[in-house]
């Protein structure tokens, strides 16, 4: 499925992420009705902060008095206008923030879906070519370890170890602020700071991909054309590479695309934990600042990501699966 | 006997032990030669297959293992062979073909690459030339268009073309023998006849031995020159297949081909036509209107039954016959109310029973009955078999006491243990689990039974039994039946009606005898042409 | 074949589970007899390390770190096997009602269910404690919403595959109704699925749960295995048993939970488990 069939297919894709987008500010809505206190004040920060002009102005904005509806109209059009409100606790457009934090955490997230994903699909395969080994149980082991392990305790106990008592990487941040580097010396900087951070987002999912894999090459390898290429005279090594891999990894491109949403989830907790400037941050700063107004739009915008990613899923699993009809 | 290909010498296959059994094969020895197809003939669990795999040594091991015996292929015991050896035999010099050829094919890989790859292992040739030898196997197996099927994956052909495919990356590279392992079986009849003209026309022009497995006498009177009967793992007889098939000498052979079902219809006058009981008229049903689940597959309408009319006298049995895809069991099911049909009606002794509600149809139920086609997926594997057949009668109004009392005497009826109620589905063979599925039907004293493929599941001698006791209950009950089949023998022999249908329209109607002895339409002569083992029951 | 009992409880790695999972479930249920002083209470020095006196030490205001541990698991257990008793049956009522009434019905449900399941679980399960403030109840809230999506595909996956099977079209043909169907006929036979996804939701929630306490939106006043991590987080310099000790209870309970569910599947599944 190529050229023109898949531009179709990816056209009518996108028509199907405007009812999730139009969803998700939908419960942004119902979850600012459910906010103790009216929205004007919701938006502009609860307890204070907000000047009373600016209160007002909001209140006539979502026209407070009229019908729900109306309201939700009114906050519909802002949000796909992109206008996501006003951080009084930051004192900046929430867009301006969001912008600002999102790089950070697309760093983040990146490398840990190529570590997890590159680690994880390796153990899997090797777990599968060797099953029923020692090394496949150490595999195994391994695996369901870190699949059981809290985040937030694995990046504790890689900071009590790596940074308290050996020293090796910094504990928290991104970069060394005071130390002004530029250039190169600002990117392995960095690269200093993201090894703990993304090592602790990696190992669950580096654990999940690993199991999965493994689970999927082995059914794989129980069906008939496996049989069949045996039949041929291929050797076993052919048989893996050629024909059961990519059957194998069709079910796991569909579960990385949904674990995306997680990822994300996962970035709060290790961007607190090291206080890593990215949008986890900034969404647990909000929270117990109650700036629901940019809380929300993180959430927005998360969802849209996710979305986004999806989209992008889909459209490899049609590259890479022939039995999908499009179009 | 330098002819002999290969020989198998006291095969003994050892099963995990966990099984009801110890071994799968135990103690074969026999023979194959050149430019001959031996056929392995059993039901389901004689062995056959798992002796087919072991030859290549493809058994699932370590659960499933050779124990004992050699497998001589020129000069060399393939048992013995390191795993290079074996390779090189493998797709080389000994080929095989499987049953399911959707499932048997890489489905993410194109059918020219997959094969493609037996003669990149096997042969010199270079890619070009490799190219060039697959279109020529394309055309050797009669595949249309080489060209773009080459390119195709496995899901863009039909079952026939699949198996083509499959028989084309056997030959490839002219091996010395070809392993064919049930390879008709997933297809339709016409099919079928026209894959075993095939793979007989290609063993001739190439000498290749070929050992056929199959568990229908009727294909291997189509093919074979000699054959094995295999039961329980052991060898029951060996010998040419004209004295197999005509002068079995071992009484399991004899039961198994006197089981096979007749050609010739049942002599039997239908006499003058009785009132109808069923009448179907103009009935039509059309999948795919409307949007499917998000969005996808609109616009692609399937047409599964088109202006059928069809009716079935009191007392009598009408068979509708057709391939997959012809329609007859959207027909069924339209008319026993598990679809509703788009146009058209359905009359059960004069009443219409056609776009009725669910409750409304609950009082008629009584009246139509249904027995199905898999003995497996029929019977609720958590409730017990007394339940499931006294379901239906309580639902009528039948107080309990009663209906478990009729519950007994039903399973008597149709050859089972009173006792058999207090147990569960899971504890009954296929056979038995038929006959449960039966005494439901039966249980709420229907009018009518419609039969959906209720032998295709079950092995010929115990679908001759089932057959039977179709037959004697109809007769005794004085019920009607509507038999769904593709099999025209098994039509031929519980039926004294025929209708045929292809693509959801009946092509041919009539009373059986005459459709066998002048079939009009070229359809029906088709089919009728292609049921294996025509030739030899005939002379039979 | 063996039985399910002999493969279930022949499998070491269940045993292992369910040791662990029925001595953490003691502790729970009996914590007022086994600590009975309260786990907030300052009982002695702070940064007391394990040994003498106090089992596993005390933390940085002087609390009994092994009372908190006990106290702890009363709470993590009680809103992980809450929520997903929540999840479970609200999944499995739109799963079922999805699976049975196909079409619009299905099609309206199935994309409520996308819908839940694209958007970022933890950080709804978030937003959701911070607008409804943050109380054992709105955490079993907050879980089962994010957690039911999973249950409602699995089983709708399950009911359609054994609606297709014909003991089901023998029903309708004997007339039963679609309520007697749907729970005589089909449920029963989607049960063991859902009790694998079940077990294993368990864990997942356990593990959103501490992770929520850990940041601080935890159930207040409820000592909980999380809220300790995060309480001990700003002292691992000088105590790290404050943080270590709580997390490996987490991950030995969440690892027998997943153990447990594993051999469930097997067991119930023997096919796969010969792979």
């Amino acid at each position: 499925m190529r050229g023109a069939p898949l531009v179709r297919y990816i056209l009518r894709r996108l028509l199907q992420v405007v009812p999730v987008v139009l969803g998700v500010v939908i419960l942004n809505f119902l979850l600012l009705q459910l906010a103790p206190g009216d929205l004007a004040t919701v938006l502009a920060g609860e307890a204070g902060g907000a000047p009373k002009e600016y209160i007002d102005q909001l209140r006539q904005r979502f026209g407070q008095d009229q019908p729900v509806v109306i309201q939700l109209f009114n906050y519909l059009r802002n949000l796909l206008t992109l206008d996501l409100g006003y951080s009084f606790r930051q004192s900046a457009p929430v867009l301006d923030l969001l912008l600002d934090r999102l790089w950070p955490t697309l760093l983040l997230m990146v490398t840990t879906l190529v570590l997890s994903l590159g680690i994880g699909l390796l153990m899997g395969l090797l777990a599968a070519l060797w099953v029923r080994t020692w090394k496949d149980h150490a595999i195994s082991v391994a695996a369901i370890i870190f699949y059981a392990t809290p985040l937030f305790w694995v990046g504790l106990m890689l900071i009590l170890v790596f940074s308290i008592y050996l020293d090796w990487f910094p504990t928290s941040g991104m970069e060394d602020v005071v130390a002004f580097y530029e250039g190169w010396d600002r990117v392995v900087d960095i690269a200093h700071h993201l090894v703990l951070p993304s090592i602790t987002l990696s190992l669950f999912y580096l654990a999940l991909y690993a199991r999965l894999m493994r689970a999927s090459m082995l059914e794989q390898r129980g069906l008939e054309y496996v049989t069949t290429a045996r039949a041929k005279g291929l050797t076993e090594r052919q048989i893996t590479l050629r024909h059961v891999l990519r059957n194998a990894l069709l079910p796991i491109v569909t579960i990385a695309g949904v674990q995306v949403g997680g990822l994300l989830g996962g970035s709060v907790i290790v961007e607190s934990v090291f206080a890593w400037p990215g949008l986890g941050q900034l969404a647990y700063q909000s929270l117990f600042a109650r700036d629901f107004n940019l809380l929300l739009g993180i959430f927005f915008m998360s969802a849209c990501l996710v979305v986004v990613v999806n989209l992008i899923v889909d459209v490899i699993y049609v590259l890479l699966d022939p039995r999908i009809r499009i179009g | 006997m330098s002819d002999v290909v290969l020989g198998i010498e006291n095969l003994i296959v050892e099963l995990p032990s966990w099984s009801d059994r110890k071994h799968a094969v135990s103690g074969i020895s026999l023979e194959i030669r050149r430019n001959e197809i031996l056929c392995v003939v059993g039901e389901s669990g004689s062995g056959k297959s798992v002796m087919a795999k072991s030859i290549l040594r493809l058994l699932p091991e370590p659960h499933v293992r050779v124990t004992e015996g050699r497998i001589v292929f020129e000069g060399e015991d393939l048992l013995a062979l390191s795993d290079e050896e074996i390779r090189a035999v493998r797709g080389g010099r000994i080929a095989m073909i499987f049953q399911e050829p959707m499932v048997a094919l890489n489905p993410v890989m194109k059918v020219g690459r997959q094969i493609d790859e037996v003669l990149e292992v096997h042969s010199a040739l270079k890619p070009a030339q490799r190219r060039t030898r697959i279109v020529e196997l394309m055309h050797d197996v009669h595949l249309p268009e080489a060209e773009r099927i080459i390119d195709s994956y496995p899901h863009e052909l039909s079952g026939g073309q699949r198996q083509r495919v499959m028989i084309a990356m056997a030959l490839a590279v002219e091996p010395a023998l070809i392993i064919a392992d049930e390879p008709t079986t997933a297809l339709d009849v016409t099919t079928q006849a026209q894959i075993l003209r095939l793979i007989r026309e290609l063993q001739r022009a190439h000498g290749t031995a070929v050992m056929f497995i199959t568990h229908d006498f009727g294909v291997v009177a189509e093919i074979a020159d000699r054959v094995a009967v295999m039961r329980h793992g052991e060898l029951v007889e060996l010998g040419a297949a004209a004295e197999i098939l005509n002068r079995p000498q071992v009484d399991y052979t004899q039961e198994l081909v006197a089981a096979v079902p007749s050609l010739t219809p049942r002599v039997r006058d239908p006499g003058p036509a009785p009132a109808p009981l069923l009448v179907v008229h103009d009935l039509v049903k059309t999948y795919g209107a409307g949007s499917g689940f998000l969005g996808f597959g609109s616009g692609r309408k399937v047409k599964a039954v088109q202006n059928v009319s069809l009716a079935v006298g009191r007392g009598r049995s009408l068979a509708l016959v057709g391939e997959s895809g012809s329609g007859k069991s959207t027909l069924a099911r339209c008319i026993i109310g598990l679809e509703t049909p788009d146009a058209g009606e359905v009359r059960l002794d004069g009443e219409r029973i056609s776009g009725l509600s669910r409750r409304d149809m609950r009082p008629l139920r009584r009246d139509l009955q249904m027995v199905f086609q898999d003995p497996f997926a029929s019977l609720n594997p958590r409730h017990r078999v007394g339940h499931i057949i006294a379901l239906g009668p309580m639902i009528q109004g039948v107080p309990q006491e009663q209906a478990w009392a009729d519950v007994r005497e039903l399973l008597k009826l149709v050859g089972l243990k009173p006792e058999a109620a207090e147990r569960y589905p899971h504890e009954f063979s296929g056979g038995q689990r038929q006959r449960i599925g039966i005494a439901r039907a039966l249980a709420v004293k229907p009018k009518l039974i419609i039969a959906d493929e209720p032998v295709s599941a079950l092995d010929v001698s115990v679908q001759k039994q089932v057959l039977e006791l179709l037959d004697e209950l109809r007769r005794t009950l004085n019920l009607s039946m509507l038999f769904i089949t593709h099999d025209l023998r098994v039509a031929a022999t519980v039926c004294e009606e025929i209708a045929v249908l292809q693509n959801g329209r009946v092509v041919e109607r009539g009373a059986t005898a005459d459709i066998f002895a002048r079939p009009q339409a070229p359809y029906t002569r088709a089919l009728l042409d292609a049921v294996p083992g025509v030739a030899w029951q005939k002379t039979a | 074949m063996k039985s399910f009992r002999e493969r279930f409880l022949g499998n070491p790695r269940v045993v292992a589970g369910l040791a662990w999972l029925v001595l953490a479930l003691i502790l729970a249920l009996m914590a007022d007899v086994l600590a009975p002083t309260d786990p907030f209470a300052i009982v002695g020095d702070p940064f007391l390390p394990p040994g003498a006196g106090f089992l596993l030490g005390t933390d940085s205001l002087g609390r009994d770190v092994l009372a908190g541990l006990i106290h702890g698991a009363r709470t993590t257990l009680l809103i992980s096997i809450l929520s997903t008793l929540a999840a479970v049956a609200f999944g499995t009522l739109v799963g079922a009602l999805a699976g049975y009434y196909s079409g619009i019905i299905d099609d309206a449900l199935m994309r409520i269910t996308e819908f839940f399941q694209t958007i970022p679980s933890f950080l709804f399960a978030l937003v959701l404690i911070a607008i409804l403030s943050p109380s054992a109840t709105n955490l079993v809230i907050a879980i089962a919403v994010v957690s039911w999506p999973p249950i409602a595909r699995i089983v709708r996956g399950e009911v359609l595959s054994v609606k297709a099977r014909e003991f089901v079209q023998a029903a309708v043909v004997a007339g039963q109704r679609d309520s007697a169907i749907l729970f005589s006929q089909i449920l029963p036979n989607t049960l063991s699925p859902l009790i694998v996804t079940g077990s294993l939701l368990v864990a997942t929630a356990i593990l959103t749960e501490s992770a929520l306490s850990f940041l601080g939106l935890g159930a207040p006043n409820q000592m909980s295995w999380g809220f300790m991590i995060g309480a001990g987080r700003s002292f691992m310099r000088e105590a790290w048993w404050l943080v270590t000790v709580p997390g490996v209870m987490i991950l030995i309970t969440v690892l027998s939970i997943n153990l447990v569910g594993e051999g469930l599947n097997d067991a119930l599944n023997p096919r796969l488990a010969d792979l």
